[in-house]
C-alpha cells in the first residue's frame, strides 16, 4: 500500500506575524508540526499492517522545511517531496490545496493522510479542500483506522459522540492527535534519514499556473494586526515546592475553598 | 450582499451555533439573508428557521443526505451558490461544517477565513476578526473575490428569536460519485451517566499531561475535596482514559463553573472554547510556553504529580479543621 502524508513545518516555539508582510514569520527555527507526527506514525503502522508499500511525505514550504521532513524520514518514512518556490509564499487555503493536490496527483497514493491541525494556522480544514480537488472521499478527526478489503473504517468523535465511517480506497483521512503515540526516531533512523530521497519541486514542475499560487492564487488577505483584548490580572509562578500552598491561598482569597 | 447561512441540525433541532451565525448575518445589513438546511426529512426544520431571522430558507431534502457527511453537502451548496449568485456563505464551526466549508472553498475557488469571532462592515468592506497564534494577536482579515466563505469559532454568537416566517424553497440534489463514496456505518451517541459536569460549581480537568488513565485518581481526589466534578480533554477521551460525557470543548461540553482547574492540559483553542467563561481558571502545566497560561488567572509551571496531591491535602485539612 502506498501512503502519502501531508506534513508541515511550523515555527519552533513562539510564533509571530511579520508586521510588514503580515505573514507568519518563518525566519527562525522550524519544527515538524507536532500533530503531523501522528499522521506519519499512522502511515507507518498502515504500511506495516499490509506488509509492503511506501510512505511518502509531501509538504509545501520554504527550502529549509527539508529539515522537518528529515525528522519524519527518521521516524521511518521512505522519501519526501517538498514543493518549494518563492512564488508560493503567502498561499492561502485555496492556493495551498491546489499545489498539494497537483503534487499528490503525481503520486497516486492509496491513502493520503493529514494531521489534526497545523499548530500555526489552527485551521483543521486543509484536507477537505485537497480531497475535493482530487475528487476523493475524505474522513476527518480519525481516532482509529482499520484497513481491510480495499477500504478503510474510521472511528471519530463529533459533537454528538462517535461516528464510524467507511471509505473505499483511494481516500483522504485526517487523524486526531489521540490516534497513536508517535515513535521517537531511533539513532539508526536518524542516520538512515540522511540518505533517503528528498526531492524539491517547483510550481512549474507541477504545472501549477502562476496565477494559482502564492498571493496571486489566494482569495483571502490580511488587513491589520491588533492587540488582543486586555485581560484581567493574572499570575504565573514556577513551582519551587510551594505551589500547592500558593494555589490554596489564592483560592482562599477568592473564597473558593 | 446576499448571504447564505448553513443551518446545521441534529435530530429534529437546528443547532444553536448556526442560529447564532444567522443572527449575526441579519445584523450585517445591506441585503438578503437566507439559510440552507441539508438532510433527510428536514422540511419542518426549514420552516422553523424563519423565527430566527432567515427571510428565505433553501432546503435540500433527500434520503441520500441522511448521514451528516460533508461531501454531499458541498455538492448541494456549490450548485445553489452558482445558481443564485450568493456572494457570502457563513458557517458556525463544527466537525461537519469545517469540512463542508473547506471543500466548498476548493470547489468554488472561494476564499475561506476560519476561526472568526466577528464579522463587520468597514469602509464598504467585509472584515473578519480572527484571533490567531493562540489568540495572542487579533487579525483583521478579508476576501479578494466572491464568493466569500467564513467559518466562525463555536459559541461566537447567540441566536436571536425575532419571530417571523421564512419562504421555503427546494433545491435540486445531484451528487458527485466521489461525494457518496464515504458511508456512515454507525453513529454511537453515548448517554452520559451521573450528574452532568455542566452544573458543577467546580471542575478539575485532566489532560494528557496526567500521563495515563490511572492518574485520573489525582484529579478525582482534588475534585472530591473541592466538591466538584472531573472534566477531560478530547485527547484523553479519545485515548479511552476517561468517558466522553466529561469532555470539555468544541466537541464536548461547554462549561462555566466558578472554578476550573486544568491539570496537564495544553489549552488548545478547541478546549478553550468550552471553558473560557469559567469564573476563575487555575492551570498546572510543566511547559512554561503552554497556551493554557494565556488565559489562566493563576498559572503554575510544575508537575501535576507533585502539585495536585499536595493541593488536595491542603483542601482536605482546611475542611477538617
Ligand atoms: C475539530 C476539533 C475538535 C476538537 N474538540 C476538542 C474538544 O472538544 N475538547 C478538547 O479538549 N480538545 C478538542 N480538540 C483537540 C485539541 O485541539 C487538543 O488536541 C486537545 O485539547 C489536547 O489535549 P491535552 O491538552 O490533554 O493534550 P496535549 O495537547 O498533549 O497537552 C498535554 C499538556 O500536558 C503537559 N504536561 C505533560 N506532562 C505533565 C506533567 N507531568 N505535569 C504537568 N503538565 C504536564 C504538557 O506540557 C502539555 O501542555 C479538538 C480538535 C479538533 C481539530
Ligand atoms: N504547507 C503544508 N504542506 C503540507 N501539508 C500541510 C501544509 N499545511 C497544512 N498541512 C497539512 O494539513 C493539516 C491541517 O492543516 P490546517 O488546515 O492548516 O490546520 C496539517 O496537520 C498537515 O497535515
Amino acid at each position: 500500500m502506498k501512503i502519502a502524508v501531508c506534513v508541515k513545518q511550523v515555527p519552533e516555539g513562539d510564533s509571530r506575524i511579520d508586521p510588514g508582510t503580515k505573514r507568519l514569520d518563518r525566519g527562525g527555527e522550524g519544527a515538524l508540526n507536532a500533530f503531523d507526527a501522528n499522521a506519519v506514525e499512522e502511515a507507518l503502522r498502515l504500511k506495516d499492517s499490509t506488509g509492503e508499500g511506501e510512505v511518502v511525505l509531501l509538504s509545501l514550504g520554504p527550502a529549509k522545511a527539508q529539515d522537518a521532513l528529515r525528522k519524519a524520514l527518521a521516524m521511518g518514512a521512505d522519501r519526501a517531496v517538498l514543493i518549494s518556490d518563492d512564488a508560493a509564499a503567502g498561499s492561502d487555503l485555496v492556493a495551498t490545496s491546489y499545489a498539494l493536490a497537483k503534487a499528490l496527483e503525481r503520486e497516486s497514493a492509496d491513502v493520503i493522510l493529514f494531521g489534526q491541525q497545523a499548530g500555526d494556522s489552527d485551521g483543521a480544514v486543509l484536507w477537505a479542500a485537497v480531497a475535493d480537488r482530487l475528487r476523493l472521499p475524505v474522513v476527518s478527526q480519525a481516532a482509529e483506522i482499520t484497513h481491510a478489503g480495499g477500504k478503510l473504517t474510521v472511528k471519530r468523535q463529533t459533537e454528538f459522540g462517535y461516528d464510524v465511517i467507511e471509505a473505499p480506497l483511494p481516500a483522504v483521512v485526517a487523524v486526531s492527535d489521540a490516534i497513536n503515540e508517535p515513535r521517537y526516531p531511533s539513532l539508526k533512523g536518524i542516520m538512515g534519514a540522511k540518505s533517503k530521497p528528498q526531492e524539491t519541486v517547483t510550481l512549474s514542475d507541477l504545472r501549477v499556473e502562476a496565477d494559482r499560487a502564492g498571493e496571486q492564487g489566494s482569495r483571502t488577505e490580511v488587513y491589520a494586526l491588533n492587540d488582543p483584548p486586555a485581560r484581567a490580572d493574572s499570575k504565573k509562578i514556577d513551582d519551587d515546592g510551594n505551589a500547592a500552598q500558593v494555589i490554596f491561598d489564592f483560592l482562599a482569597e477568592k473564597r473558593l475553598v | 450582499m446576499s448571504t447564505l447561512v448553513f443551518l446545521e441540525h441534529h435530530g429534529d433541532e437546528l443547532l444553536k451555533g448556526s442560529l447564532g451565525v444567522l443572527a449575526k448575518a441579519a445584523t450585517l445589513g445591506g441585503g438578503d439573508v437566507a439559510g440552507v438546511v441539508v438532510g433527510s426529512g428536514v422540511r419542518t426544520l426549514a420552516d422553523g428557521a424563519g423565527k430566527f431571522g432567515a427571510a428565505k430558507v433553501y432546503v435540500a431534502d433527500d434520503a441520500q443526505l441522511e448521514a451528516p457527511l460533508p461531501q454531499p453537502r458541498v455538492d448541494v451548496i456549490a450548485r445553489l451558490v452558482r445558481d443564485t449568485g450568493i456572494d457570502t456563505i457563513l458557517f458556525g464551526n463544527s466537525v461537519l461544517t469545517a469540512d463542508v466549508a473547506a471543500g466548498l472553498a476548493a470547489r468554488l475557488d472561494a476564499g475561506i477565513n476560519w476561526d472568526l469571532v466577528d464579522l463587520v462592515q468597514e469602509d464598504g468592506k467585509l472584515v473578519g476578526k480572527r484571533p490567531a497564534l493562540q489568540d495572542s494577536v487579533y487579525v483583521d482579515v478579508g476576501w479578494t473575490s466572491e464568493p466569500r466563505i467564513a467559518l466562525f469559532r463555536s459559541g461566537s454568537f447567540d441566536p436571536n428569536e425575532t419571530g417571523g416566517s421564512a419562504e421555503v424553497e427546494d433545491v435540486a440534489v445531484e451528487l458527485e460519485d466521489f461525494s457518496s463514496a464515504a458511508r456512515m456505518v454507525d453513529q454511537a451517541h453515548e448517554e452520559s451517566e451521573g450528574p452532568s459536569i455542566e452544573d458543577a460549581p467546580v471542575i478539575v480537568a485532566g489532560g494528557r499531561g496526567l500521563g495515563g488513565p490511572e492518574n485520573f485518581t489525582l484529579v478525582e481526589e482534588l475534585a472530591k475535596a473541592l466538591g466538584g466534578a472531573v472534566g477531560a480533554t478530547r485527547a484523553v477521551v479519545d485515548a479511552g482514559w476517561y468517558p466522553y460525557a466529561t469532555q470539555v470543548g468544541q466537541t464536548g461540553k461547554t462549561v462555566a463553573p466558578k472554578l476550573y482547574i486544568a491539570c496537564g492540559i495544553s489549552g488548545a483553542i478547541q478546549h478553550k472554547v468550552g471553558m473560557q467563561s469559567s469564573g476563575v481558571i487555575v492551570a498546572i502545566n510543566k511547559d512554561t510556553n503552554a497556551p493554557i497560561f494565556e488565559f489562566s488567572d493563576l498559572g503554575v509551571v510544575g508537575d501535576v504529580h507533585e502539585v495536585v496531591p499536595k493541593l488536595t491535602e491542603l483542601v482536605k485539612q482546611r475542611k477538617s479543621s
